[in-house]
C-alpha cells in the first residue's frame, strides 16, 4: 500500500477499535490506538501471510506480547479477511473467538495466547530460533509495550535473542509513555530503553510511531540487518486519534460509553 | 536391587529419539550436568540450547520452538520448572496447548543436602491443576525413559517429574507404559497402597513387611498423575476397602489429594496419606531425610495398620 492508503486503512482500524470496544463495554483503547499505525504498516505492507490459510508454514509470525491490545490485532486480522468484520462486535462476549486477550486456541491468526505481560518476546525469540534451525526465511515480529519492559522476562528474552544473533527477529516497542498508574518514569523508570536493548546486542531504531514513512523505513532496515535482532522504539501517543483519549492514562483500560463512542467515531471520520 | 536415577532415563530417551527425529530439541537453564541433558548436547550440539539461569525464558523459548514444529524438551530443576516459571507454564504453554515437554529433575526430598530451597515438594499440586497438561511421575529408570518417549509421541504439553538420586529399578524395558493407566505392581485384597515415584519401591517393601503379619496389600503405581487412572483407584476402593497413598511430595494437593477426590466421589473408604506433612524440607543425606520425614516402608506399614483399624 502507498502511504495515503495506509493512512486510510489505519483510520478504518481505529474506527473498528472504537466500535468493538463500545460494543464490548470494556477493554483497552489507549494502547490499541497508539499501536495502530505500527500495526497497520506491519500487517498491510510487511508480513507475508495468507489470510485464507492462516497456518501457511511460510508465513511471517507476529506475537502480540502486550495482549491487552487485542482490539488492534483483531481489527487488522478482520480487515485482511481472516474473519468477517461483523464478528468484531462479539469482542469479549461469551462464546466469541475474540477473547479479552488473544487466544490461539480460539482464533486462527493468533500464534500464541498472551495477556500476561512480558511473555511474548520469549516466544517470538523461540520461533526465530526454530526458523534459523530450519534455515527458513520466516521473520518474526513482536509488539511490546513500554510499561511491559518492567517485566524481567523481557530482558531474559532480549539477552537470548542477542546471544543467538537472531536477525530474523524484530521487537517493536510501543513507547506511548503511559501505563495504568501513570507516566512510565514516575511508576518505574525503564528509560533509557534504547541503551538497554543496545547493551543486549540489538540494533535499535528510534522513530515517530505515527509517521508511516519512518515506520516503513524502520521495518525495511530491520529486514536487511544481519547478525543482530532489531528493536524499533516507536514514540507514540496513547489513545492516538481520539482527542479525549490522547495521552490520558485513564483510557488505558476503559471502554467509551455510547455517547463517547459516537463522539470518537465522528472524530475518526 | 539395581539402582539408577530417573534423570538418566530421561536423557537416554532424548538421545535415542534425537538420532531418528530431527525435531527433538533440548533446552536447559545452566543445569545440564545435573539434569543430564548435557548427554544430549554431546551428541546433538546444534539442537541443544543453554538459555542460562533464566527459567521463565526457558519455557518461553521452548514454546516458540514448538510453534515451528520442533518437539522441545525443557530441562531444569523441578522447583524452577513448576514454581518459578509456573505462569509461563500456565498461560504461554498450557492455555495455548503447545507441544512443549518439561523434564523437572531433582524433584522431592531425595534431592538431599541442598536443602529446602531445592527440594521440590509442590510440583504435583502446581501441575495437576493445569488444563491440557499431562503429568508423569516415573518410579524408576525404565519408566522415566518410557515416559519421555511417550511425551514426544503425544501432542500437547507434558511435565515429567524426575529425581537426582538412584532409586531401585522395579520395572523392565518390557513393562507397558500407557498415559492414564496405573500399574498394578502387586496383588492384594486387604488394603491398597497407591504410590508414585520413589515411594513405589518403599510401598513394595511395605507390602512385604505386611505380608509377614498376614496382611495382603495391593500396590498400585500411578506413573501418570494426570490423566489419573480413576478406574484402578475405584476398583481398589471397592475390593480392598482401605487405601494408603504414598508420595515424595506435600500431602496437600498431590497424589493423596488426587486419589481422595476420586475415592470420595465414587466409593468412599478410609484413606491415609504418606507424604511431607505441611512443612519445608531440610538439608541431610537423602536416605536420612526419607526417615526424618516418615516416607519409609515402616511408615507405610503403620499407615496401613491405621487404615485397616478404621476399616473395622
Amino acid at each position: 500500500m502507498e502511504i495515503a492508503q495506509l493512512k486510510d486503512q489505519a483510520k478504518k482500524i481505529r474506527q473498528d477499535i472504537i466500535k468493538m470496544l463500545g460494543a464490548a463495554g470494556s477493554g483497552h483503547p489507549g494502547g490499541s490506538l497508539s499501536a495502530t499505525d505500527l500495526m497497520t504498516a506491519l500487517f498491510f505492507n510487511i508480513l507475508r501471510q495468507q489470510p485464507q490459510a492462516p497456518r501457511w508454514p511460510g508465513r511471517d509470525r507476529f506475537i502480540l506480547s502486550k495482549g491487552h491490545c487485542a482490539p488492534v490485532l483483531y481489527a487488522c486480522l478482520a480487515e485482511l479477511g481472516y474473519f468477517p468484520l461483523e464478528q468484531l462486535l462479539t469482542l469479549r462476549k461469551l462464546g466469541s473467538c475474540l477473547q479479552g486477550h488473544p487466544s490461539c486456541q480460539d482464533l486462527a491468526g493468533v500464534e500464541v495466547s498472551t495477556g500476561s505481560l512480558g511473555m511474548g518476546l520469549s516466544v517470538a525469540t523461540g520461533i526465530a530460533l526454530g526458523a534459523k534451525l530450519d534455515q527458513s526465511d520466516v521473520r518474526v515480529y513482536c509488539l511490546v509495550g513500554d510499561g511491559e519492559l518492567q517485566e524481567g522476562q523481557i530482558w531474559e528474552a532480549a539477552m537470548s535473542a542477542g546471544h543467538y544473533r537472531l536477525d530474523n527477529l524484530c521487537c517493536i516497542v510501543d513507547n506511548n509513555d503511559l501505563q495504568i498508574d501513570g507516566r512510565i518514569k514516575d511508576v518505574m523508570n525503564v528509560y533509557p530503553i534504547v541503551d538497554k536493548f543496545k547493551a543486549f546486542g540489538w540494533q535499535t531504531i528510534e522513530i515517530e510511531g505515527h509517521d508511516f514513512k519512518q515506520i516503513l523505513e524502520a521495518y525495511a532496515t530491520a529486514a536487511k540487518t544481519k547478525e543482530k535482532p532489531t528493536a524499533i522504539i516507536a514514540r507514540t501517543v496513547k489513545g492516538k486519534g481520539v482527542s479525549f483519549m490522547e495521552d490520558r492514562e485513564e483510557w488505558h483500560g476503559k471502554a467509551p460509553n455510547k455517547e463517547l463512542t459516537a463522539q470518537a467515531l465522528k472524530e475518526l471520520e | 536391587m539395581e539402582k539408577k536415577a530417573t534423570r538418566y532415563g530421561y536423557s537416554e530417551a532424548l538421545i535415542e529419539m534425537g538420532a531418528t527425529n530431527k525435531n527433538i530439541v533440548v533446552l536447559d537453564a545452566d543445569l545440564s550436568r545435573s539434569t543430564s541433558s548435557e548427554l544430549f548436547k554431546k551428541k546433538f550440539p546444534e539442537r541443544f540450547f543453554n538459555v542460562g539461569i533464566a527459567e521463565q525464558n526457558l519455557l518461553g523459548l521452548a514454546a516458540g520452538l514448538s510453534l515451528t514444529g520442533k518437539i522441545p524438551f525443557a530441562s531444569t530443576y523441578s522447583i524452577f520448572a513448576s514454581g518459578r516459571a509456573w505462569e509461563q507454564l500456565r498461560t504461554t504453554i498450557c492455555y495455548s496447548n503447545l507441544n512443549v515437554k518439561i523434564g523437572g529433575s531433582h524433584g522431592g526430598i531425595l534431592t538431599g543436602p541442598d536443602g529446602a530451597s531445592h527440594q521440590a515438594l509442590e510440583e504435583f499440586a502446581l501441575t495437576r491443576i493445569l488444563p491440557n497438561l499431562t503429568v508423569f511421575v516415573p518410579c524408576d529408570f525404565f519408566e522415566a525413559k518410557k515416559a519421555t518417549l511417550a511425551a514426544a509421541e503425544m501432542k500437547g504439553p507434558v511435565y515429567i517429574r524426575l529425581g537426582r538420586e538412584p532409586v531401585p529399578v522395579l520395572t523392565t524395558p518390557e513393562t507397558k507404559f500407557i498415559s492414564g493407566e496405573g500399574l498394578l505392581m502387586k496383588e492384594g485384597q486387604d488394603v491398597t497402597i497407591i504410590a508414585c515415584g520413589s515411594l513405589v519401591a518403599e510401598s513394595l517393601q511395605a507390602a512385604l513387611l505386611l505380608e509377614k503379619e498376614n496382611i495382603k496389600a495391593r500396590v498400585i503405581n500411578i506413573h501418570s498423575l494426570k490423566p489419573l487412572d480413576e478406574k484402578i483407584i475405584i476398583q481398589a476402593a471397592r475390593e480392598t476397602k482401605a487405601i494408603v497413598t504414598a508420595e515424595e511430595h506435600q500431602i496437600y494437593g498431590g497424589l493423596g489429594s488426587a486419589v481422595s477426590e476420586v475415592v470420595v466421589k465414587n466409593y468412599p473408604v478410609p484413606l491415609e496419606m504418606i507424604g511431607v506433612n505441611d512443612t519445608f524440607g531440610t538439608s541431610g543425606a537423602p536416605e536420612e531425610l526419607m526417615r526424618f520425614f516418615h516416607l519409609k516402608d515402616i511408615d507405610i506399614v503403620a499407615a496401613a495398620k491405621k487404615v485397616l483399624a478404621r476399616k473395622g
